[in-house]
């Protein structure tokens, strides 16, 4: 087995935004020093994420497609060790995590002179980080429960009118959530060693080899699906999201759409499908029928939602339920699509916020009957929405299509009847996207409407990254699926057993 | 016939010798000075006693490591890790109480050394608890450290509160100190002996053909534990004492009967009646679920500080009882550290309800906490971090103590109680919550400040320093826990 490389790698991508909060939190007496720290902290940690996904080799350690790997036991009584790699899946994501973390900053430049919330941006980033870079279940657990907290802050702080209640919804829900998944981890550990009679461990390598019995790997996929269900989110367990997105301020709502929902799937994915293969046979068509419902009930709320906010919400329902399609589909090449959509939907809804941040900004208002004939007086807004809203939509040619039409085929060739119902799906963006598209930005321009200022250029440079992204991987996925392929390849031969592969 | 006089291992009880000989010599000191005892002096006596004891329990843990635990005073008393450790927790809260309680009785113009004796007298009863290896002896230090407590929950007389709180707890305490001595007594009489090791050697060495005598028994103790931990349903008592006690007084009760109580607990039910754990496990089952759920639930509705934490402090009692339900050596260690995390947060956070409280002790609404981290960044955030800690955040030892009790108890084959604890865990969270958001609250940054002298703020960073420090690094007081509790098997 050749030698993996350094994992003090992954150790720079937790401490960079954490040094960097640090020295936000120390510089708060001059002004806007906080904020260029961040964004340094930002570029470093986005420069360093590249680095790692260029030196990136799946096939250093044989079978497991892990690399940066590494692991120290921390509490032996307590089980808890630093254990940490990526794989193709995580590095993805690793990626996604510092590119959403600096366009965040870059959109929310308002907030420049309150170092206490890039603090809180910076904090929130390295936690994140922590969590796709966690190769042990506890330690896991750790980063995901500690995401709450700048979260709680971000929101509570600055977010709209009714900020506290959807502040303590969110965290009370997911808290409430990860109850099941700390029960569901702590049991596995146990049974693990129990039947190992070795020290107490959550390593992920380890624990994937316990046996158990059909019905005890029904019960803790039940209990991990609760927890990442609440966090993706999955119909039926979304009802904090609305309210959520909608009073986060664009910054918050950026980190948890794009970001930390993928936490949820990226969960779902690793740990309860990759720990739990017996119970996909029986959990599958469930968890599939719930992405389904998600799709469309998602859809359709976003046809009669008032606000924009509340639109790219639901609308993230319905992406969320794409990509749980494909992760439980059992297809590789679903599987695939659907880490692909993990990474599309984080950018496609980095620019969603983005614009509507602005559009906030300038008018203090998201409620989509406010607004008319934008497309006049900012043409510039106007193009680029429509660029991330084609995206979104799955046009060909642009990063959104290669994803969806990817999961689709492969669910089809497992379960074609979901398959069917979920491109319903597709039909629907288009259209409750499109028709918002028209109210918003088609018609005459009148009153506040008709002077809206267009982007400025900063505005639009912040963009740049999100544009060239959904072109570039609509147009050339290769570099991006050649990473993802070896990882998901080995999970589903990993869970191949119990399910049908194709 | 003569009177064996039973030999005895000073160094074994040289922490309560201190504690008691302490109390005494200020007792003494005050009556027969012609001048008056100063407020400084009594505070300097209280924080050198519990020095002077941290350091024997340092000798102590390393004799128990050279020669193994041991028993003396005709095996009333024993010296084991356990012992050393909760004692340790115990004079580590006695020195952040004293602390707090000197700027508190400056500002009160409280002068006078009685505090500190009481304070010293009773956490001497605790120190008594954790040794106990007789039920007399658990008993006796029981009354001791709760005769202190009436006097120090009374002890702000200009409210009437005060008052009020301190005869509740005198009354309901008696009845708990009945209840428990009336349950020592069955239990003699069904094993014939007080002491624990005696009765768990007939237990495992005996077949009881008729036990109801010791189920009774055994019950009766049990209610006694759960009237001073304030398990429901016995906590009716504790929002009351806790709102009326002079705030100092409130945290002190907090950490030190908790830890006095549960580590004797810890020795009735696991190490004494280890084999009839089938019997009580049920019995303590219920009582978690109700002592975690109603905990909770009951703090959410509250306004006022004080009661809220008191609330949250049952809840805390309901997570502890966690670690003994599980009855095992696991169990047994992850409660230990949850007390030995628990009580600096508890005492700190009390410190810092002491500031906000202002003279008269009175403000206590959590409307007095609107806008604190704002005007006070380091005040508030302080006591962010502590309320943190007691939801169970990570980085923060309150998830590190949770999680210990919870993977005891999974391990015990308790999954479904350990995810009602959770669920009740969640719960409290909201008003964990809304107090925190209440700090960060921007709409009354014009308030009063809190003055923070030099004591209590200490005693705050202490607090916030030990949750965060071994928060991150939990390592060292897990395997600490863990070491105190290998020979402690049922």
């Amino acid at each position: 087995m050749a030698h993996t490389h350094s994992s003090l790698w992954l150790a720079a991508l937790i401490l960079v935004p954490l040094v960097g909060a640090l020295l936000a939190a120390l510089t708060r007496k001059t002004e806007g020093r906080a904020y260029l720290v961040a964004v340094a902290a930002a570029s470093v940690e986005l420069a360093l994420s590249l680095v790692v996904a260029l030196l990136y080799n799946p096939h250093f350690s044989g079978a497991a497609t892990f690399d940066f790997y590494s692991r120290h036991v921390l509490a032996a009584p307590f089980g808890l060790a630093y254990d940490v790699g990526v794989d193709g899946i995580s590095l993805l994501m690793v990626v996604l995590t510092s590119l959403v973390l600096l366009l965040a900053l870059l959109g929310s430049r308002d907030r420049r002179r309150e170092p206490a919330f890039v603090a809180w941006l910076l904090l929130l980033t390295s936690f994140t980080m922590g969590s796709f870079v966690a190769h042990d279940l506890l330690e896991f657990f750790i980063f995901f429960e500690l995401t709450l907290i700048p979260c709680y802050f971000i929101i509570s702080q600055w977010g709209g009118r009714e900020r506290s209640r959807a502040a303590l919804k969110f965290f009370i829900y997911t808290f409430a959530g990860s109850a099941f998944l700390l029960i569901g981890i702590l049991y596995l550990g146990f049974l693990h060693q129990h039947q190992a009679q070795g020290d107490l461990t959550f390593a992920y390598g380890t624990l994937s080899s316990t046996v158990m019995s059909h019905g005890t790997a029904v019960w803790l996929f039940v209990a991990f699906a609760i927890a990442f269900g609440v966090k993706a989110p999955i119909w039926p367990l979304h009802t904090w999201s609305p309210l959520t997105y909608a009073e986060a301020p664009t910054a918050g709502s950026i980190e948890m759409s794009a970001l930390l929902a993928k936490l949820g799937t990226y969960g779902l994915l690793r740990f309860a499908v990759g720990l739990f293969p017996l119970a996909l046979a029986t959990m599958r068509p469930v968890i599939m029928t719930l992405a389904v419902v998600g799709i469309l009930y998602g859809s359709l709320l976003a046809c009669v939602t008032p606000d924009l906010k509340r639109l790219v919400a639901f609308s993230s329902l319905a992406q969320m339920g794409f990509i749980t399609l494909g992760l439980m589909s059992g297809s590789k090449i679903a599987t695939v699509g659907a880490v692909l959509l993990m990474f599309n939907h984080g950018v496609i809804t980095v620019g969603f916020f983005l614009i509507i941040g602005f559009i906030e900004q300038r008018r203090g208002s998201i409620l989509v009957r406010d607004f008319t004939g934008l497309q006049g007086p900012a043409p510039v807004m106007a193009a680029l929405f429509t660029v991330v809203m084609l995206a979104s939509i799955g046009l060909p040619g642009l990063s959104g299509f290669v994803s969806e039409y990817l999961i689709l085929i492969g669910t089809f060739a497992t379960h074609a009847w979901w398959a069917v119902v979920a491109s319903i799906g597709v039909v629907a963006a288009a259209l409750y996207l499109l028709w918002a598209y028209q109210r918003v930005f088609h018609g005459r321009a009148e009153g506040a409407n008709a002077t809206l200022p267009d982007a400025t250029s900063r505005e639009r440079w912040v963009l740049v990254p999100v544009v060239v992204l959904i072109v570039a991987l609509g147009v050339f996925p290769k570099p991006v699926l050649d990473r993802i392929s070896p990882s998901v390849q080995q999970l589903i031969e990993h869970v191949a057993p119990s399910g049908v592969s194709k | 016939m003569t009177l064996q006089i039973p030999s005895i291992h000073y160094l074994a009880i040289l922490p309560v010798l201190i504690f008691f000989g302490a109390a005494l010599l200020l007792m003494v000191g005050t009556a027969l000075l012609r001048s008056k005892v100063s407020i400084a002096v009594a505070t300097s006596t209280t924080v050198a006693v519990s020095l002077a004891s941290l350091v024997v329990n340092f000798f102590q843990w390393r004799c128990v490591a050279k020669a193994g635990a041991s028993t003396t005073i005709a095996h009333a008393i024993v010296l084991d890790d356990f012992s050393v450790i909760a004692s340790a927790v115990i004079a580590v809260a006695v020195l952040m109480t004293a602390l707090v309680a000197h700027d508190w009785a400056i500002r009160e113009r409280v002068s006078g050394v009685e505090f500190h004796i009481m304070a010293l007298a009773s956490s001497g009863g605790a120190l008594l608890m954790t040794q106990a290896n007789d039920l007399i002896v658990i008993f006796l230090g029981l009354e001791i450290l709760s005769l202190g407590l009436y006097v120090l929950v009374a002890f702000d007389r200009h409210r009437a509160t005060s008052s009020e709180a301190a005869l509740k707890y005198f009354l309901l305490g008696g009845f708990a100190s009945a209840i428990f001595i009336y349950g020592a007594a069955l239990v003699y009489g069904a094993t014939g002996s007080t002491n624990l090791t005696s009765i768990s050697y007939f237990l495992g060495s005996n077949v009881l053909l008729r036990p109801g005598l010791l189920y009774a028994g055994g019950a009766l103790l049990l209610v006694g534990f759960a009237f001073k931990v304030a398990a429901v349903p016995f906590h009716l008592w504790s929002p009351d004492v806790y709102e009326g006690a002079p705030t100092p007084v409130t945290g002190f009760m907090a950490a030190v009967v908790k830890v006095g109580a549960f580590a004797a607990l810890v020795r009735v039910l696991i190490s004494s009646l280890g084999t009839q754990l089938d019997t009580w496990r049920p019995i303590l089952w219920v009582l978690v679920v109700l002592t975690t759920v109603v905990g909770a639930s009951l703090a959410i509705v509250q306004r006022n500080a004080k009661r809220m934490l008191a609330y949250s402090s049952i809840n805390h009692a309901g997570f502890i009882l966690l670690g003994v339900w599980a009855g095992t050596i696991r169990g047994t260690a992850a409660t230990l550290f949850y007390v030995m995390t628990y009580a600096p947060v508890v005492v700190a956070s009390f410190a810092v309800l002491t500031l906000v409280g202002g003279v008269g002790d009175e403000h206590h609404s959590i409307e007095y906490y609107r806008g604190l981290a704002r005007r006070q960044p380091w005040l508030g955030g302080a006591l962010c971090v502590l309320l943190l800690s007691q939801l169970g955040a990570p980085l923060t030892t309150g998830f590190y103590a949770k999680f210990a009790v919870l993977a005891s108890v999974v391990d015990a084959g308790g999954g479904a109680l350990a995810l009602i604890a959770l669920v009740s865990a969640a719960i409290a969270a909201y008003f964990y919550l809304r107090w925190a958001m209440a700090l960060y609250a921007d709409d009354d940054v014009e308030g009063v400040r809190v003055e923070v002298p030099r004591l209590t703020g200490a005693v705050i960073g202490f607090g916030v320093a030990v949750t965060i420090l071994f928060g991150v690094w939990p390592g060292p007081l897990a395997t600490l826990a863990q070491h105190a509790t290998v020979l402690f098997t049922p």
